[in-house]
């Protein structure tokens, strides 16, 4: 425990660290120095992570009885509000932090690695900005980093900001591309939009409970969340109780981050940045950041709002259809893997929003969780695979692509692993983390089953096409203008790496030999389940019908896809222009906000109030210009004034 | 001699030193700016340590360091000097931001030695208003500190220079005709039976609190006069606090000021009327203050919404910084009016972040169109590759304006919602609520410029050879960056402090 504390604060020091280092100092440094300390710095980071995790798990020191303990490694003081609201930043372990420093550390450090192989240019040089795409990603570990050790709500808020950032600076990093700065703005702005609700729901609930911290927040008593007591469940606002309101504005901050319907838009816009910085931020950590945020306040929409978690649920189910039906239709294959990865997410969401509280009851929470877990490690993987893709044939377009099996054979066998996990085979991690979010969904909420099972067919669907498209097909139009080729083992060491976290997660599971329940739980209490085949094999003849039917259409060039959408004329467009939401969002911000409302303010502005202003000005101005006659200078004049004033007064007098 | 006078006499001494100096000797005068500058900044650093051993021997006290003499002794006008938490805030903020001004002001070539006077008369006021406890004294300083910025603004600005000057002053003048009546007013009001009129704020605190409990049970109408003089003050100091409708200056004003003076008046000058209101209009008149708050938390509700939605369609980057300071020196008054001690030091903190940050924005439009000889974002693009220091610098100095943790708008916007969210009935929640789109619109606006001048192609031509920040820029910079970053990073301190300077008033204003 001592020594853990000892470690902790160097989770957060050293990316920060390295932060400033390269940050201040970066442009000193030659290219490679930048992204061997980088990765260096953050490979020592990592292992302190996996020690961390690998203590609190395995070291029997935090259980008790089948029950692990959250503890805090370290919580000081950073700002005094008021007598009782005090934000600490702190390491808050527990089981479901220990999870997340595990899936960050593995996938920021791979990400690292391979950044290094990633930026180069095709001449062997780096692009200028090496130091600084290091720099950032630093910053994003460690944003990412005090994102889950958070102690209380809002150390959560300042991390999730940073994060945020540091998205944006990614996204931005090739900062001369006019729509790569598009995009940057879209998805920080429209983030930005979904936190003030979160910063509004944390000013409710931490007014009514009187705390940020977790612990408190969270704990249960006999059924009930013991901080919300009777008095505050009665205080309502517009016939809602106040607290659901509280937890539904943070979600709706979960929702922003987390690319739900309808606060997706940006997620798709956001490939613009580098590949690596999408595997590691847009797939597989910063976009679960929401996913996470509800499994952290989970006891509290459990027992205090449920309305809201159906909502949550129906939100996730929506979105994870929609999402599906569109990337179906995407060619650019950057933004399939985006739109797959915002069905992916919803599935988390729908898994909680079905869960219950306390052993097999929460399944949904565990599913939910390792659904995290293993879609960070294969959506990072087929990201990289993109990456590596897009760095041999030089375009991100499906059209430019095609026979790539041999020519990149390890990106292939990867990437087909990731595919298969994600389409929900055995043995592959995926099918496990899905099939039971499957069973959670069938027993609490028969239509999000419905759904999710039919996603889960699509999903095999799109994810085979793109794999088709990618690996087989038939060479482009034009033939390949540079023979493409396999990366070098910096590219593929980590999505060999995560191919094996794949494969290797999913076995463990099968056997029974690293059984997830044994990890986390909705109340972090160990139980047992057992693979339900009844829901497994139907949801893998989803899967395989899936995979034949993209098989039936990609696997050559043939005029089968074509005439397979001259079937779905209307809907194939609507999912190419991804149901014009994109188009309404343009509209709002263009025609209402800016031309409605700013243009005329600033009008109004200049106009009215300041031209009021000047108006006084121009009043007395012209009065004293009036009056200034009178003081003419004339003897005469002033004469007349003086004798016309005595007659009147003598007038009056009489 | 306490050390408070230092902070008048250093700027005086400075003044008659620089008088002395050929005004050919320009590299003299920037010397003794620097270092009187630095002995300035010297002097607030040794305040703030002996404030903390005073307010550690005793934390009670309304004010620290105090000393006084009298002036005029049948009207009981004192010079008296003295501290709190809220003004050792104020005057490290001022330090940092007089001394990174002379650095900037080195640019100036044009009758530099003009320029340095009249900058320091101006600092005069400055300092002199922080520190003063009695009511003639600060409205003494606070008129000194405004004139010069007519001749400041007219003389060495650019663009519509003449019509901005004029419209500044006269604006700031009318609502400084509004402050002597409050001044006068409260001076001859609080007057318990058996007291004589003073103009020291703790003696009429004291008297106000007297008539208070006098009256509480007998006449209420004995107060009456507060209900006149509380808009009267606080109207006078918002004006230059930019409280709608009375900002149009600002954005004038500031657009054809030099940079220093855009970075002093925003920086600072403009605190004066945030602190006037608190120390002055909300300290002394607590029942009026309480009953006709709602009037302004309307009027600076808006203005912090207005603000930020003006800035989102302005061209030239001065009137997006000018508008963007309406709605973050609305947000201090705004925060003021919630009568509590957290949103209470949450407007302080504010005052100081805003005055960082907007020190350090046009300190950097300032450097940047001294190179692209425009100001029109429009006409500028892909910056950051031609000046990338500059253009980190501005977008640190964006990224702080949006409140991002670390930097200081932050910390005191969070401490400003947390504490206005105390207040529990519907109208303040919903201004509140209201007041919290501010976060979102900041970040149009600011990326918006970051967007279309650092980032994206390069636009013209000309702009490919310009040469980044040199040295003396650097350290300027620099030195806000750090400010910013510190109050950012290490909130505890400073937050504590400005909070024992706010408790006495957000006691009184409780009761």
């Amino acid at each position: 425990m001592e020594q853990l504390a000892n470690l902790a604060p160097f989770v957060l020091l050293l990316p920060l660290c390295m932060f400033l280092v390269l940050g201040l100092f970066g442009n000193k440094m030659a290219h490679k120095t930048a992204g061997l300390l980088g990765t260096a710095v953050f490979g020592v980071t990592s292992v302190i992570c996996y020690y961390i995790a690998i203590n609190y798990f395995f070291s029997g020191n935090f259980q008790n009885g089948g029950t692990f303990e959250a503890v805090e490694l370290f919580n000081m003081e950073w700002l005094r509000m008021t007598d009782t609201l005090c934000i600490h930043i702190g390491f808050l372990l527990d089981p479901l932090s220990a999870i997340m420093l595990i899936v960050i550390s593995t996938v920021s450090l791979m990400v690292h690695i391979y950044s290094m192989g990633y930026m180069k240019e095709h001449d062997g040089t780096y692009d200028g900005g090496l130091q600084r795409f290091y720099a950032v990603l630093s910053l994003f570990s460690f944003a990412m980093l005090g994102l889950v050790i958070a102690t209380n709500i809002f150390q959560m808020y300042i991390f999730w900001e940073l994060v945020g950032v540091s998205s944006f600076l990614l996204i931005s990093y090739y900062y001369y591309k006019p729509s790569a700065v598009r995009a940057a703005k879209k998805a920080f702005i429209v983030t930005r939009f979904a936190d003030m609700f979160f910063l509004i729901g944390i000013l409710i609930l931490s007014y009514y409970t009187g705390t940020f911290d977790f612990d408190k927040l969270t704990l249960v008593n006999e059924g009930h969340v013991e901080i919300v007591n009777s008095t505050m469940r009665d205080i309502t606002f517009c016939g809602f109780p106040i607290i659901s309101i509280a937890v539904f504005l943070i979600f709706l901050g979960g929702a922003g981050k987390s690319a739900m319907f309808p606060l997706h838009i940006w997620l798709p816009d956001a490939m613009e940045g580098p590949t690596p910085a999408s595997a590691l931020i847009h797939a597989a950590t910063m976009v679960v950041a929401g996913v996470y945020l509800v499994a952290r306040l989970f006891p509290v929409y459990h027992f205090e709002a449920p309305h809201v978690l159906e909502i949550i649920a129906y939100i996730g189910a929506f979105t994870s259809i929609f999402a599906a039906i569109i990337a179906c239709a995407q060619t650019d294959i950057k933004r399939v893997l985006a739109f797959s990865t915002i069905s992916q997410i919803a599935y988390m969401m729908v898994a909680l929003g079905v869960s219950g509280y306390g052993e097999a009851e929460g399944l949904g929470y565990t599913a939910s969780i390792w659904h995290l877990f293993t879609h960070a490690m294969f959506k990072a993987l087929l990201f990289m695979g993109a990456g590596a893709i897009i760095h041999a044939v030089h375009s991100n377009e499906m059209d430019d692509m095609g026979n790539l099996r041999k020519r990149m054979p390890i990106t292939h066998i990867t990437f087909l692993i990731a595919c298969l996990a994600i389409a929900g085979i055995p043995p592959f991690s995926g099918f496990f983390s899905k099939d039971e979010i499957l069973v959670a969904a069938l027993e609490n909420n028969k239509i999000a089953f419905a759904v999710e099972y039919f996603v889960a067919g699509l999903t095999a669907f799109y994810m085979f096409r793109l794999y088709y498209r990618i690996f087989w097909f038939g060479e482009p139009k034009d033939g390949y203008k540079h023979e493409p080729h396999e990366q070098s083992l910096v590219m593929t060491f980590p999505l060999m790496f995560l191919a094996g976290v794949t494969v290797i997660s999913g076995i463990c599971w099968m056997f029974g030999l690293l059984p997830f329940t044994h990890l986390i739980s909705s109340d972090f209490t160990n139980y047992d389940i057992h693979t339900h085949w009844n829901v497994a094999l139907p949801s893998i003849g989803a899967g395989v019908i899936g995979i034949l039917i993209a098989t039936f259409l990609f696997l050559e060039k043939t005029g089968r896809p074509n005439k397979a959408v001259s079937y779905f004329k209307r809907p194939y467009k609507w999912a190419v222009k991804k149901f014009y939401i994109d188009e309404v969002y343009l509209y709002v911000t263009n025609n209402i906000i800016f031309k409605r409302i700013c243009q005329p303010i600033a009008w109004f502005d200049r106009h009215v109030i300041d031209g009021f202003m000047d108006l006084l000005a121009w009043i007395t101005n012209k009065s004293s210009e009036e009056i200034k006659e009178v003081q003419s200078g004339y003897v005469q004049q002033y004469a007349w004034v003086f004798i016309i004033g005595v007659i009147t007064i003598v007038i009056c007098a009489i | 001699m306490n050390i408070l006078s230092l902070f008048v006499i250093i700027p005086l001494i400075m003044m008659a030193v620089i008088f002395c100096i050929n005004g050919e000797n320009k590299k003299l005068i920037r010397s003794v700016m620097t270092i009187g500058g630095v002995a300035l900044l010297a002097v607030s650093v040794i305040t703030t340590i002996e404030y903390f051993k005073e307010h550690g021997a005793d934390p009670t006290a309304a004010f620290y360091l105090q000393e006084q003499f009298m002036w005029y002794e049948r009207f009981n006008i004192r010079y008296a000097v003295g501290i709190d938490g809220v003004s050792v805030a104020m005057l490290l903020l001022s330090s940092i931001i007089v001394l990174t001004g002379a650095i900037i002001s080195y640019a100036i070539e044009n009758k530099a030695k003009e320029y340095y006077l009249w900058f320091l008369m101006l600092s005069v006021g400055v300092y002199g208003f922080f520190i003063s406890i009695d009511l003639f004294t600060m409205f003494i300083f606070y008129e000194v500190a405004l004139i010069p910025m007519y001749l400041l603004i007219g003389l060495w600005g650019s663009g519509k220079k003449e019509y901005s000057a004029m419209k500044l002053t006269l604006m700031l003048m009318g609502g400084s005709a509004f402050l002597m009546m409050g001044i006068f007013g409260i001076y001859f009001n609080s007057v318990p039976e058996g007291c004589d009129p003073t103009f020291k704020l703790d003696e009429i605190a004291a008297h106000v609190t007297m008539l208070r409990q006098n009256s509480s049970d007998v006449d209420t109408s004995l107060i009456d006069w507060e209900y006149i003089f509380f808009p009267l003050t606080f109207i006078g100091f918002g004006v230059l606090g930019a409280m709608f409708p009375f900002h149009t200056w600002s954005p004038d004003g500031h657009a054809s000021a030099p940079t220093a003076v855009s970075m002093l008046h925003a920086g600072v000058l403009m605190k004066l009327g945030g602190y006037g209101c608190f120390r002055v209009a909300m300290y002394l008149m607590p029942d009026a203050a309480n009953d006709l708050a709602w009037i302004f938390i309307i009027l600076t509700g808006i203005s912090v919404v207005y603000g930020a939605f003006s800035a989102c369609v302005q061209t030239d980057l001065k009137y997006i910084n000018a508008y963007s300071s309406v709605s973050h020196c609305g947000l201090v008054l705004f925060a003021l009016l919630m009568m509590n001690k957290t949103a209470m030091t949450g407007a302080i903190l504010q005052m100081v972040s805003h005055g960082l940050m907007t020190a350090l924005f046009f300190a950097l439009i300032g450097i940047i169109y001294g190179k692209t000889h425009t100001r029109d974002i429009r006409e500028m693009g892909g910056l950051m590759k031609i000046i990338p220091v500059l253009s980190v610098c501005y977008v640190i100095a964006g990224l702080a304006s949006l409140g991002l943790p670390g930097l200081s708008g932050f910390v005191a916007e969070m401490t400003i919602f947390v504490g206005a969210f105390q207040n529990a009935d519907t109208f303040h929640r919903v201004f509140v609520i209201f007041g919290c789109t501010s976060i979102v619109i900041t970040a149009v606006y600011i990326l918006r410029v970051v967007g279309k001048m650092l980032f994206g192609p390069i636009q013209n031509e000309h702009h490919k050879d310009i040469t980044d920040a040199n040295l003396y820029e650097k350290i300027a910079v620099f030195t806000l960056i750090a400010a910013i970053a510190a109050v950012g990073i290490r909130p505890l301190e400073l937050s504590d402090m400005i909070k024992d300077g706010v408790n006495v008033i957000s006691t009184i204003l409780a009761k």
